[in-house]
């Protein structure tokens, strides 16, 4: 890993900083000269990553240390490295929301984050939302209202599902079929996961 | 021998109940871990490399630069130079790395040279197939000339429907593990009982040294039975690495291009009745394309298979497109569709209600009254009389309409053992070599064994997704509810009475006087003369009850039976300025058998319904014939319907004491079959006008509704 | 996708000095929603990825007297649920709505909207912005039902900006920022048909960053109309955006443009002059869409996109007259 200052030449990297200020492009050449020098102060230094780098994530509360390229997706690592496979993996283009998490109180597309830009963020996962003492009314009422069948939508669903009703607590039968359109299904549980939706917004209304 | 069969309807306390789904808490919880979950200590990825092109002639590969980069432990070649490649997609060679990226990067170092050949791929027009034509040869009943000179109205018209992939979620895969001379195999499969026998034949090993495992899986609707060729190379790469764990799945672009896809189907089809509607002679010329090995001819006329005169051909086209696999009721929606279009273009042109058109000619099938009651239900919940009108007399921009499909299947189990251990300390387990593919088969043996043994669920540990239990079939076929269940209620039962045997010195009787109903063993007619379950296995002392039970097809014993047939019916929306079609209600009227748990039954309805919509409505492979590549090897431009675009879904199961006499009967396939053909004729009757094509997107219905087509 | 190195800056000064003279030095990541989609598909290559979501003077919506300023990371669901958008802008928030995906509405942003690359599927298959084989496109022989029913080509795509239509049509100006300097270009500028490969659609250049977008305070009546294949998630095949200056019942002026159905956003300019003196009625409406497509060169499978396109500008006139559309 390494946290580089950005006026630093990257070994391997191929990749100056002058290249780029002068519009020449990429090029590995000598960066010792005052020019550089004079342009490094003129801007702010920011911190450029690159290879394996170490980072916190807050998933559920609880911090995950892991290390990572920049280039792997918040799902990637959270399958991969943290072991947290509610989070499923299926267009990998962010499209059928099977890797559904919350960033910040909203649904996002895991597949889609950078794992690296989900530092400092929190991040719930369907682990979260359903594995703890007091899961939301929303886990049980899939099963009740057979809302799964192969079940890989199923977590992404429920996860779209609870942000859906943490944002609308009572919503009518047309708001739930437009808060759950970022989210696919293959067998056809759209009938059941449309019920359970409802339900657990009664069970809210009601106190868990 | 004791009776296996299924108890009275009166005296059922668990088989008929809406039970929730066993393992519902694990999936809507994400504890459930499907193959592709598995992360075990030194896992390998593996990554595939695919060819670009549809046809080509691999001349050389170098691996080199690729085996020597980051974290790879091996690379393998699949298509050795030499090698003929008939459709892009195709496995080329497959590298494994301690992380999915430096996979990733070690494939993209792999150089191939390719000689490029000329490709097809596309099928739709007949006429420009050339050499990639393979008649299947004419089939004649009866005599077709007589039949249309009979004829005092004929029909003609022409219907297509595309190839469409199965776009399972969890992608085509598994982790696999060399370990000394044994192969630890955890694919996502429908086959867990004989998916071994695949895989050690292509490593030369012996079958029982493969262990295979799996829990849950992520969908496989027909593709998901052999042990596919990354497999077997993961396997390979397991080895060499030292016996380290490799995990490969399909990235979603492969997925959609070599997982397996539904055969497309096109018919010229031309029909002729009386004016009464009777018909009298059908004649199809029929086309149809599975990729490289062509197409086999959908069974056409569907359903209403003894119209008397006939004349049949069918073409089967090679293109170098990825290979067909089983389709849910392989062929069936596509004959259904051929044929309910047919049946309603020449209703149209009868001046006939198609329900009075179908029901006229019933005799042709093989269960007219079975149909007849279901027509008249399906139309009295989608309020036909209130609804429909003939053809095209709407107006306005918006117009509504109504229209039907028909279903036929067989679904009789297939063979499976089972065994039942009842221990002494009363705890039950049930082994048995089949999977869940997420219908509820868990839950069904559940439920079999609780109700065979007085007990509740709870105390019933169903082990399967194991090829050291029992062996059963694989999953296709609607076969697996019915043999899986039967065997099931035979070993529970042969265990029973070896319980019986046991304490019924105890009590005085003999074992056939025993019987076990809630929680207790007692005997018949003396409910006070009994004990608890709990102290009857007691008496077993320190040896478990281990009984096997088994569904021979051939002898079915009256638990199981083939032939569920079914009717759809749906109302639609066309908006004939933009040719968007809404789905406003699809009703289902499903024949069955007895029906273990109507909750996970109705499921498997309402999920083919869905599935028929988007059939209906959107979904299309799109073959580049250019470059030769699938162009929507997506989930963006492959498109499945979404939550908002299923309408109102109703399901009717004929849940009878005379259907429950047949015994169990699969229903996976049959009420996978009519939908689509029930949607297209609803917009046919809304707009009056037939769009020959599904799906029924706003290019095909605006083509139909004004002329403006391909130009290809 | 190929590794690539990463920064997060939190000053737009600091973010402009790290992008590069070519869109293959470095390249701006926001909500992601295409960019990492892109990359995963070695479609773009970046050697360094500049993630602005930090920097806050990018974020946020405000009112002034010149119109209303729309922070570049703002998200489509902070626009939708802005009042002033609501009530002055219905068109853009309708145009929100049509992207019925929650999770994309939570981190699409307003410029990532912009800057986002075509969805056409010879591009996405690795063939090139314009889809050329051996110097020819492969679009008009090949399955063009998705594309261009307006142009000459080459650029055969379609625009896949979402708000781009209704931004042209209210007049919008983007603001774009480099190390030497800001520049601000109409929205209706900002789209261009490239000539070729690799050129882009966007008038950004690769140092430069769009930080916001503002539209003119002028009263209008606008709409957006789309046609869809789905109502779940699902990208448009035509949409129009109509914004009209009234005097009384009748139009002063009027913009219609049209969206997903060209290169860039198509302005309909005559269409919109035979709106002026006139009061909408559905013939008026029906003429205008007709005059809106008058220029439009089919290709061989995508003629049926001139009749969305014809309806859709019909359709979201009479919306924004506040007459029922269908």
């Amino acid at each position: 890993m390494s946290i580089k200052d950005p006026e630093a030449k990257k070994p391997g990297s191929g990749f100056s900083r002058r290249g780029f200020l002068q519009g020449v492009g990429v090029g590995g050449g000598a960066l010792s000269t005052g020019v550089l020098e004079n342009e490094a102060q003129a801007q702010t230094p920011a911190n450029v990553i690159s290879g394996e780098t170490a980072i916190t994530l807050q998933i559920n509360g609880k911090p995950y240390k892991t290390t990572v390229e920049p280039r792997r997706t918040l799902l990637d690592v959270m399958r991969d490295q943290l072991d947290l496979t509610a989070a499923k993996r299926v267009c990998d283009r962010g499209t059928c929301g099977a890797c559904t998490v919350i960033v910040d109180n909203k649904a996002m597309y895991s597949c889609t984050v950078l794992a690296i830009d989900a530092q400092g963020k929190k991040i719930e996962t369907l682990e979260g939302i359903a594995q703890g003492r007091n899961p939301h009314p929303i886990v049980n009422a899939f099963v009740a209202n057979d809302a799964q069948q192969c079940g890989y939508c199923t977590p992404g669903f429920v996860v779209a599902s609870k942000a859906f009703l943490d944002r609308n607590p009572s919503p009518t039968f047309d708001q739930v079929k437009e808060g759950l359109g970022g989210n696919l299904c293959r067998c056809g549980t759209y009938v059941g996961i449309r019920k359970a939706v409802l339900e657990a917004s009664a069970k809210l209304k009601g106190g868990r | 021998m004791p009776s296996y069969s299924w108890p009275e309807p009166e005296k059922r306390k668990i088989i008929g109940q809406r039970i929730s789904r066993l393992d519902g808490l694990d999936k809507s919880s994400g504890r459930a871990k499907y193959p592709s979950d598995r992360n075990p200590q030194g896992l390998l990825y593996a990554v595939l490399l695919t060819s670009p092109h549809a046809h080509a002639k691999v001349r050389s590969i170098d691996t080199s630069a690729a085996e020597k980069m980051k974290g790879v432990t091996g690379v393998r070649v699949i298509s050795k130079p030499g090698t003929e490649i008939q459709w892009a997609g195709t496995e080329v060679a497959i590298v494994a790395a301690t992380s999915e990226p430096l996979a990733r990067d070690a494939v993209r170092a792999i150089k191939v040279d390719y000689e490029v050949l000329p490709h097809f791929v596309r099928e739709e027009d007949l006429s420009k197939v050339g050499a990639r034509a393979k008649p299947a040869g004419e089939q004649i009943t009866g005599d077709p000339e007589a039949g249309f000179k009979d004829a005092e109205v004929t029909s003609e018209g022409t219907y297509a429907i595309p190839v469409i992939t199965h776009c399972c979620l969890e992608p085509h895969g598994a982790v696999i593990q060399w370990e000394g001379d044994k192969v630890n195999y955890w694919p996502s499969t429908q086959a867990v009982s004989t998916v071994a026998n695949e895989l050690a034949r292509n490593l030369e090993i012996p079958a029982t040294n493969v262990r295979v495992q799996m829990e849950h899986m992520g969908g496989g609707f027909g593709s998901k039975f052999p042990a596919d060729r990354w497999h077997i190379e993961s396997a390979h790469l397991s080895k060499a690495s030292g016996g380290k764990p490799v995990k490969v799945f399909l990235d979603r672009a492969s997925e959609l291009t070599i997982a397996g896809v539904r055969p497309s189907h096109f018919a010229k089809i031309k029909m002729g009745a009386k004016k009464d509607g009777t018909i009298t002679a059908w004649q199809s010329e029929s086309w149809s394309t599975g990729g490289f090995a062509g197409g086999g001819m959908a069974p056409l006329p569907y359903v209403f298979n003894k119209i008397p005169n006939f004349r049949l051909n069918h073409t089967a086209v090679s293109l170098n497109t990825g290979p067909i696999r089983a389709w849910r009721a392989p062929n069936h929606p596509q004959a259904s569709f051929l044929t309910c279009s047919a049946f309603e273009d020449l209703a149209a042109k009868l001046n006939m209600d198609p329900i009075t058109f179908f029901e006229k000619n019933l005799q042709f099938t093989p269960r007219p009254d079975i149909y007849k009651r279901q027509l008249a239900k399906g139309a009295e919940m989608i309020d036909w009389k209130k609804n429909w009108h003939p053809r095209g007399q709407g107006s306005g921009v918006i117009r509504r309409g109504l229209g039907l499909g028909i279903n036929s299947w067989g679904g009789a189990g297939h063979a499976s053992k089972a065994r039942t251990i009842i221990h002494p300390d009363g705890s039950v387990e049930l082994e048995i070599g089949t999977q869940d593919l997420g219908v509820g088969t868990r839950t069904v043996l559940a439920m079999i064994a609780a109700e065979s043994f007085g007990l509740p669920m709870s105390m019933i540990k169903v082990k399967l997704g194991d090829n050291q239990y029992p062996v059963s079939g694989p999953s296709g076929g609607s076969t697996t509810v019915g043999g899986v269940s039967s065997s099931t209620r035979k070993a529970t039962i042969n265990a029973l009475t070896k319980l019986f045997e046991a304490i019924a010195p105890s009590l005085n009787t003999t074992p056939d006087q025993l019987e076990a109903i809630d929680g207790r063993i007692r005997v018949i007619g003396n409910p006070d003369k009994g004990m608890s379950w709990k102290q009857a296995c007691q008496k077993l002392g320190v040896t478990p009850i281990n009984e096997m039970g088994e569904n021979d097809p051939k002898k079915p014993e009256g638990l199981n039976t083939a032939g569920a047939a079914g009717v759809q019916m749906a109302d639609v929306t066309v908006d004939t300025e933009t040719g968007r079609v809404k789905l406003n209600r699809l009703v289902a009227v499903q024949d069955c058998g007895l029906i273990v748990n109507p909750k996970t039954a109705e499921s498997q309805v309402l999920g083919a319904c869905i599935m028929s919509v988007c059939a209906a409505l959107t979904e299309e492979r799109v073959m580049d014939p250019q470059t030769g590549r699938v162009l929507n090897a997506d989930m963006e431009f492959y498109k499945l319907a979404g939550i908002s675009d299923i309408g109102e879904i109703l399901v009717h199961m004929d849940i009878t004491p005379e259907n429950d006499k047949r015994g169990i009967i699969g229903l996976g396939e049959p009420c996978a079959i009519g939908g689509i053909a029930a949607i297209a004729n609803a917009v046919a009757n809304a707009t009056g006008v037939r769009v020959p094509q599904v799906p029924l997107i706003p290019k095909n219905v605006l083509a139909a509704l004004h002329g403006q087509g391909r130009n290809a | 996708m190929l590794n690539f190195e990463y920064a997060s800056p939190s000053s737009l000064k600091e973010a402009t000095a790290l992008l590069g003279a070519s869109w293959a030095d470095a390249q701006v990541l926001a909500g992601g929603t295409d960019l990492i989609s892109l990359m995963k598909d070695y479609i773009e290559s970046p050697k360094r990825v500049v993630n602005i979501k930090n920097i806050k003077e990018l974020g946020g919506i405000s009112s002034s007297k010149g119109g209303l300023r729309i922070g570049a990371l703002v998200t489509f669901d902070e626009l939708a649920a802005n009042a002033a958008v609501r009530t002055q802008f219905p068109s853009l928030a309708s145009a929100v709505r049509g992207v019925t995906s929650p999770q994309i509405r939570n981190m699409g942003t307003v410029g990532g909207d912009l800057c986002q690359r075509p969805r056409c599927w010879y591009y996405r298959t690795g063939n090139g912005l314009l889809g050329m084989k051996d110097g020819k496109s492969l679009v008009p022989t090949g399955e063009n039902r998705y594309h261009a029913i307006f142009g000459e080509g080459p650029a055969y795509f379609v625009s896949p900006s979402s708000l781009g239509p209704a931004l042209i049509a209210l007049g919008a100006k983007a603001k774009l920022v480099s190390t030497t300097g800001t520049r601000e270009v109409d929205i209706a500028k900002f789209f261009v048909a490239p000539a070729n490969d690799t050129s882009r659609e966007i008038a950004l250049a690769p140092n430069e960053i769009l930080t916001e977008i503002v539209i003119p305070a002028a009263a209008t009546k606008n709409a957006t109309y789309e046609v869809r294949e789905k109502d779940a998630l699902d990208w448009p095949l035509a949409t129009a955006s109509v914004a009209l200056k009234m005097k009384g019942d009748a139009v002063e002026s009027a913009q219609v443009v049209l969206g997903h159905v060209a290169a860039t956003p198509y302005v309909a300019t005559q269409a919109a002059e035979m709106l002026a003196g006139k009061t909408i009625t559905e013939d008026v409406a029906e003429a205008v869409g007709k005059a809106a497509v008058a220029g439009a060169k089919p290709l061989s499978d995508n003629a049926y996109k001139v009749q969305l396109a014809k309806v859709a500008v019909k359709r979201a006139l009479l919306e924004a007259a506040g007459k029922k559309a269908v």
